[in-house]
């Protein structure tokens, strides 16, 4: 197939070098990404406050995770595009055509690509985990995710008066929608807010049902260019916005506990759809937690902050309802299989959108909203999709 | 109540060549923090660089290892099944009197009134033969 001509048009305005010595003492590899970045930034003559792209390489600083977050958060900077390129020799390159791409889809307008690493002579092998957090949580009973997430959701309890039960019929109602969802690993077992509140507290105030079965599974999607839609196909489900944003890495470093950057990546969004979230015919969000959804319809600006609870009370969140959300049961329903349990949102959305979700069809859906979240409340990207381009 | 901890078998911290003069202090039951020399802000956790002006002049300092809790979370069912041990246990967030936040094991009674704003101080715990800046809540 002939590749279109259409290079997006950008300029290498500054850049940054380390003089390569043989061996490191007294640092770190997200030490010599930050030198590097701010040599670059430096030469271009800008303040960091006008980073907000940033792609970097696999591992860096030897964490395998949440790559862009942990080099932002050291930095000190918000992006709202990042990415990970992982091309071995080959990453340098590749991230000046990504960063130019993206620049032209309007998601950022400056962007850092960095590489560094360091090579110490002696002592630190490269081990698979070695980072802030590693260093920083961990050591003081910190692991994994539900100590963030309890900790995130009783400061919204905390701040706003938010209850359990509120929260509680998130869990309810991912339950209540995977009923009519065969596949859901939750099919034929819906489940009442009492009992999610009878639940066991893991880690006070989340109890076992506020969080995501981990299962196995995958999920794939295909893109392709307006002027190639493949004839004879199923109705095309087209982007018409997306909104990206990164604040921090962890738990700790949060600088809105009670907040996201869903609030940023949601109106990017449907800033470049031109539309407003009270369009949205279905609400797929994100939901690892109850209370990750709680503050997305807050940061989706469907009510006030600490409002959730209050809102959910006066709506229904069916396909038949005034505000269908994750029809497919959401993740708390249909299960999480790994990084692929976020792409459940995006298929449930075509789904809709392409009018192929019988028994659970909401009537006449045109325009979704699709969000995910990552870390601790901070790696937000929202989207919104419909049927019209 | 932190004695509990002394043979308590759980990861200790990955110490680089950038935090160590903080980890060495915790030892010595000092508290320092890197502190810019240009933008006059403190910073946590350590790093090479100023995260709010990107200055390298960064320069360790006596902090007060007062806090105030930001928030909190009473583990039953820990990530790491070593400190099972030890559940239930409060972790908590708390915003150091220099202004950076960080998290830690909080040596409060769960049932103690916990809230935003709650007065902590610096408790240094020894944990697995490694010292840690634990909080409690502050003297008056």
């Amino acid at each position: 197939m002939m590749v279109k001509r259409r290079v997006p048009r950008c300029a290498i305005v500054g850049i940054g070098e380390l003089a390569p010595i043989r061996y490191t003492e007294g640092t770190t590899t997200l030490g010599l990404i930050a030198e590097s970045v701010r040599l670059a930034v430096a030469d271009a003559g800008l303040e960091k406050d006008a980073i907000d792209g940033l792609l970097v390489g696999p591992q860096v600083g030897e964490t395998p995770q949440h790559v862009p977050a942990t080099v932002a958060e050291y930095l000190g900077i918000q992006p709202t595009m990042s990415n990970v390129v992982d091309l071995g020799g080959a990453t340098g390159a590749g991230m000046l055509w990504r960063a130019a791409a993206a620049i032209e889809a309007g998601m950022c307008e400056t962007v850092v690509c960095v590489l560094a690493n360091t090579n110490e002579r002696s002592g630190n092998p490269r081990s698979p985990n070695r980072n802030p957090i590693r260093e920083f949580d961990v050591p003081f009973g910190a692991s994994g995710a539900n100590a963030s997430y309890a900790l995130l959701k009783q400061r919204h309890m905390a701040e706003y008066g938010s209850t359990q039960e509120q929260f509680a019929l998130i869990a309810h109602w991912a339950r209540k929608n995977a009923q009519l969802n065969p596949n859901a690993i939750f099919y034929g077992k819906p489940l009442s807010v009492e009992e999610v509140l009878q639940s066991p507290l893991i880690i006070d105030p989340m109890h076992l049902y506020e969080i995501v079965m981990p299962v196995a599974g995958g999920a794939a999607f295909v893109v392709t260019s307006k002027d190639s839609l493949p004839s004879g196909g199923h109705a095309p489900v087209y982007l018409l916005g997306a909104g990206e944003k990164i604040t921090h890495r962890a738990v700790s470093q949060s600088p809105a506990l009670a907040s996201a950057p869903l609030a940023y990546a949601i109106s990017a969004a449907l800033e470049q759809a031109d539309v407003s979230a009270q369009d949205m015919d279905l609400l797929s969000l994100y939901d690892c937690y109850t209370s990750v959804v709680g503050v997305t319809i807050e940061n989706a600006g469907l009510c006030k902050p600490g409002q959730f609870g209050e809102w959910m009370k006066d709506h229904s969140f069916g396909h038949d309802g005034d505000w269908p959300l994750n029809t497919h049961g959401g993740q708390l329903g249909f299960g999480q299989a790994d990084l692929a349990g976020g792409v459940s949102h995006i298929i449930e959305a075509v789904r809709q959108l392409r009018h192929e979700a019988h028994p659970r069809q909401i009537p006449n859906a045109r325009l979704s909203l699709v969000t995910g979240n990552g870390a601790t409340l901070s790696e937000a990207a929202a989207l919104v999709l419909g049927v019209e381009s | 109540m932190s004695e509990q901890f002394e043979n308590l078998v759980v990861p200790g911290p990955t110490i680089t060549a950038v935090s160590k003069p903080f980890w060495d202090a915790v030892a010595r039951k000092e508290f320092i923090l890197q502190k810019c020399a240009d933008c006059g802000k403190w910073v946590f956790y350590p790093r090479g660089i100023c995260p709010h002006c990107w200055s390298n002049r960064l320069e360790w300092t006596p902090a007060t290892g007062n806090a105030r809790l930001k928030t909190w979370g009473i583990v039953h069912r820990p990530g790491h099944s070593a400190w099972l041990e030890v559940t239930p246990y409060v972790l908590g967030v708390v915003e150091l009197e220099e202004g950076p936040t960080m998290l830690t094991h909080l040596l409060l009674d769960p049932d103690q009134g916990l809230q935003i704003g709650l007065p902590l101080q610096v408790s240094y715990t020894n944990c697995n033969d490694v010292w840690l800046p634990f909080f409690k809540r502050k003297s008056e």
